[in-house]
């Protein structure tokens, strides 16, 4: 009976349970949705990692990249258990894909199960497994290609002769891996290096993942703020049926335990429909956010969700969770309310005024945590959890602001309804404060995310010019064409520069070296970010090495320093160079060192300069019968670059805009409880000779001049926030840093969306007065007796 | 001429079982320093007349003349501008503005029919006892005092007639004589025609007139 009459409240004020279950409906499906990215995507590099490692396995390779296959069969003979693996990138069908030759007699535990279900004999007569996504992607092709949810995608896992003759590796393998114990003695030439792959990319792509949860956390407290304000306002209604139910002798433990159930049935109703939410919008963005770890990290993600029990009970629980951070306040005071309480709705102005102080209390406390972590932290953890302590801060200071704000505004006002305007607005801003406090989170999450990006599209489309110099770029098939290649085109074009690399460990971090031919196009176009005097002649007399800008920040190398090469001992750092959408350390010399450091590397691309691009590549296409994916032209690599930029902020884009939209949804969830009090505020204005129209127009001023003082106080917060990301969390995370560019026109373009939401949010309540004309006002006068 | 007259005033409200009438043809009139008492008993119809009279509620027939000029037949603009400029109204539950200071409230219906008189405003806050009261918030006065400053916000923009709906209704028999004794002399000083709803005999006996209305019609 008594949950009976407290649910009775909803059924009077459907817009307000629908605000409720929407706020937290919304907060789950952020929230679960971006944890269910994060899960599939984490799946899928435990899958890579179980195909090519035992646990803690390691693999040996050589620093020169390639190993000749005799060695396996000698160490095995010397009782050392290893597999063989023979790995390349390979042009098959209509895509790109790695090609990844096992031996499946020696191969560890977790290719084995890849194998397990299928046809051993097919696969040994040139026959290969692959994720059934590559499988769609790669279309017609001359092998016979088996589904398999084991092999990651963009990966075809074939037998190592099949991958020794696609990728021209006759007698050589990349490297070996460790099923065993590990040699006493290593054998000269070799080395050992873990080949976690998926620990590899969890590292890699954590800073991704961080970013990601960090944003559905700020969704997730958004659409609590909703939760919060519908259930305080819902106790603050219902006072009077509290005092008549104690009254009547309902005792305060079943009371408290009727509003205790009803918000666990409200968080189940809302959790259920938010996880549905989640889901859908997982599956809707995944494509994108898979394309993006594809493209920044190489991370095979493939994009379809799959479905995780555990990830809906997570996501459950967190509904709970919310519900019970939103509605403990309420719960903890009816618990504490005397029988006989005032069944008036509190003056909530009064009692937050004392909150006010006291938010501002803690905005300064959190604001010198800030500052402490800025100054003093380090690390991506440091980073966030200094965003955290700042965003908090400024939306904690928010009220206080605004109120300040709207005090100065008054003490100009001449008119009596435009002093009225203000004052009202003032009064009633601690009704309106969490919904304001949630806008400026998003607004400031919009603005410093937006600046970032920009600043980071005009810094990378500006290094694309630069840096894409070269008219067109060939891919032979294997070393043996690449040469050909070269012999071909050396008397045809201006320039052929090959490119090949050694993958290497440099300052313990995964990285690659690369050779670079001594040419013009790199003199004059390659920017450093810091060089050494004369550094182009010194890197051409190989007295050192340029690095990139990863490896720089996350080693702290900077020229003069010196690095470790494989072969060459330490050599001097001559320049630091940006290297925007690769994860990996880099290290640079020129080519004829490089050859001598690592014979018989494959070359693995040719860059060409061309006045006649066009000639070129038909005389390619006439002479060697290339396939059109072998040949990129300067336009299309800077395209593809560019569409790996956009798709990486897509999610970010997409989450902004969530984020605003669960903002104005706990404003307008605000506004529509609060029109019936606001009523009572209107209607002696109304008697008094303002037009229902004018008191309709003021409202909607209202909302707007909010929205707009929000805006403002937003400004400086995003701002903060593009610096923090571009100057803490993308060194921490992708290990580059950016120049702060200023875009006010995308303020401009924001300010118009935050106040068309702020109208959009107002409206609704506004228009109910214009169109109620003067009933719902008369009605205050009317229930006076 | 009346400073406001009642003409033939109809009204009904609809309700599950049909419409209900609650005023059926209704007339009276109120002269210049005229103060006329409105009686009945709940539900007789009273205050829907206090508000046809006030112009926020509409009328089904009849005239709400103030002087020539009928308010039934102006659109909300024109009600709510004769409202501001020739009408004062003091309701029960006081309905003064929360977030204006006591000096504000005072000043505030004068200021917004543009015909604030300082000097008036300030005798009358004095005259009301409000002179030490005027920084303060309606929430930090008493019932009496709200009520106090209704009156002297209605009368400060000069009205030709002050509607008063259950003006002591919330106060003490003692607070509420006070205020009704101060509001009956500052009427009067001030020639404005005083329509006052009310269920107390006593105060109808102060009046100049007493109306009193039975099921929608005048006893």
């Amino acid at each position: 009976m008594t949950l009976q009459a407290l649910l009775s409240h909803w059924a009077r004020n459907k817009m307000q349970l629908a605000m409720l279950l929407a706020g937290l409906t919304l907060a789950t499906a952020l929230w679960s949705g971006v944890q269910a990215l994060n899960a599939q995507a984490r799946g899928a590099y435990a899958t890579a990692a179980a195909l090519v490692s035992t646990d803690g396995a390691a693999r040996l390779e050589s620093p020169s990249g390639q190993l000749p296959q005799a060695l396996f069969v000698e160490l095995r003979r010397a009782g050392v258990l290893v597999s063989p693996v023979a790995e390349g990138r390979f042009i098959m069908g209509d895509t790109r894909v790695t090609l990844l030759g096992i031996e499946p007699l020696t191969a560890p535990p977790g290719t084995a199960a890849a194998l397990a279900d299928g046809d051993l004999q097919g696969f040994l007569s040139g026959g290969g497994y692959a994720h059934p996504e590559t499988v769609a992607q790669i279309g017609a092709s001359d092998m016979a290609l088996t589904p398999s949810q084991a092999v990651p995608v963009g990966t075809v896992l074939v037998d190592i002769g099949t991958a020794q003759t696609a990728l021209g590796m006759a007698d050589q393998i990349s490297h070996l891996m460790l099923t065993g114990p590990a040699p006493d003695a290593m054998p000269e030439g070799l080395r050992m290096a873990q080949a976690d792959a998926g620990a590899e990319l969890d590292g890699l792509t954590d800073s991704f993942h961080l970013n990601l949860t960090a944003f559905g956390a700020l969704a997730f407290a958004v659409g609590l703020f909703i939760v919060h304000s519908a259930v305080g306002l819902a106790f603050e209604q219902r006072r009077g049926l509290f005092r008549t139910l104690r009254s009547l002798g309902v005792p305060l433990r079943s009371l408290t335990l009727a509003l205790a159930l009803e918000l666990a049935l409200m968080a189940l109703i809302a959790g259920l429909a938010g996880l549905g939410l989640g889901y859908v919008m997982a599956a809707a963005l995944l494509p994108d956010v898979a394309a993006t770890l594809r493209g920044l990290y190489g991370a095979p993600v493939p994009g379809s969700l799959q479905f995780s029990p555990v990830w809906a009970l997570a996501g459950l629980a967190m509904a709970f969770a919310g519900a019970g951070l939103a509605g403990g306040q309420a719960l903890w005071r009816l618990w504490h309310m005397p029988v006989l309480a005032p069944a008036q709705p509190r003056a909530w102005a009064i009692a937050s005024g004392r909150a006010m102080r006291w938010q501002v209390v803690g905005a300064l406390a959190l604001g010198a945590l800030a500052f402490v972590l800025g100054v003093f932290g380090s690390g991506l953890f440091a980073g966030f959890a200094l965003l955290a302590a700042a965003l908090l801060a400024a939306a904690l200071l928010t009220p206080a602001a605004l109120a300040l704000c709207l005090r100065m505004a008054a003490r100009l006002a001449r008119a009596p309804v435009v002093q009225w305007f203000w004052a009202d607005s003032r009064q009633n801003l601690p009704r309106l404060s969490l919904a304001l406090m949630a806008l400026m989170l998003a607004l400031a999450a919009n603005i410093g995310v937006g600046t970032m990006v920009a600043s980071f599209r005009a810094t990378f489309i500006g290094w694309l010019d630069q840096r894409l110099v070269a008219e067109m770029t060939v891919t032979p098939r294997d070393a043996a064409q690449a040469r050909e290649l070269e012999a071909f085109l050396t008397s045809r074009v201006d320039a052929v520069l090959p490119l090949r690399r050694v993958d290497a460990t440099l300052a313990g971090q995964p990285g690659a070296v690369y050779a670079m031919r001594d040419h013009a196009t790199f003199r004059d176009n390659w920017p450093l970010i810091q060089a050494a005097a004369d550094s182009w002649d010194r890197l051409a007399g190989e007295q050192g090495a340029l690095i990139n800008e990863q490896l720089a920040r996350r080693a702290g190398l900077w020229p003069g320093d010196r690095v470790a090469l494989p072969g060459a001992g330490d050599v001097a750092i001559l320049g630091v160079y940006p290297d925007y959408g690769n994860p990996l350390a880099q290290a640079i010399v020129t080519e004829d060192w490089f050859d001598r450091l690592y014979p018989d590397t494959p070359t693995r691309q040719l860059a060409i300069r061309t006045d006649d691009p066009d000639a070129t590549r038909a005389a390619l296409l006439d002479e060697f019968g290339l396939t059109a994916q072998a040949i990129t032209d300067q336009a299309q690599a800077k395209a593809l670059s560019l569409a790996i930029f956009e798709r990486t902020f897509l999610i970010t884009g997409a989450l902004n805009v969530l984020t605003l939209s669960v903002a104005a949804l706990a404003l307008f969830a605000t506004l529509v409880t609060l029109s019936g009090l606001r009523l009572v505020q209107l209607a002696p204005l109304w008697a008094m000779g303002l037009t229902v129209r004018q008191l309709a127009g003021l409202e909607l001023a209202r909302a707007l001049v909010l929205a707009g003082l929000t805006m403002v106080l937003a400004l400086p917060v995003g701002l903060m926030l593009a610096q923090v990301l571009l100057a803490v969390i993308n060194v921490q995370a992708f290990g580059w840093r950016l120049p702060l560019q200023i875009f006010p026109a995308d303020w401009a373009r924001l300010a118009f969306w935050a106040g068309l939401a702020m109208l959009a949010a107002s409206a609704w309540p506004a228009w109910r007065l214009w169109r109620g004309g003067g009933e719902p006002l008369l009605r205050v006068f009317a229930y006076e007796r | 001429m009346s400073l406001l007259a009642l003409k033939d005033i109809h009204k009904s409200f609809a309700s599950a079982e049909g419409p209900v009438a609650v005023l059926q043809g209704v007339s009276l009139a109120v002269q210049a320093g005229e103060v006329v008492a409105l009686t009945g008993e709940s539900g007789s119809g009273k205050s829907t007349l206090l508000h046809i009279a006030a112009g926020l509620e509409p009328v089904d027939a009849g005239q709400v003349l103030f002087g020539t000029q009928d308010m039934a037949a102006l659109p909300d603009a024109g009600r709510a501008q004769l409202r501001r400029g020739t009408v004062g109204l003091v309701f029960q539950q006081f309905n003064l503005v929360p977030s204006l200071s006591v000096g504000a409230n005072l000043a505030f219906q004068a200021r917004l029919a543009g015909k604030h008189d300082a000097a008036f405003c300030t005798d009358l806050a004095a005259r009301l006892g409000l002179a030490d009261l005027l920084s303060r918030y309606p929430e930090q006065l008493s019932g009496g005092q709200q009520q106090r400053v209704a009156i002297g916000r209605a009368l400060a923009a000069r009205p030709e007639v002050l509607l008063a709906d259950e003006p002591t209704g919330n106060l003490d028999e003692a607070t509420g004589d006070a205020v009704f004794a101060l509001m009956l002399e500052l009427a009067r000083a001030q020639g404005t025609g005083l329509l006052l709803v009310t269920h107390s005999a006593r105060l109808a006996g102060q009046c100049d007139h007493a109306i009193h209305l039975r099921n929608g019609r005048l006893a």
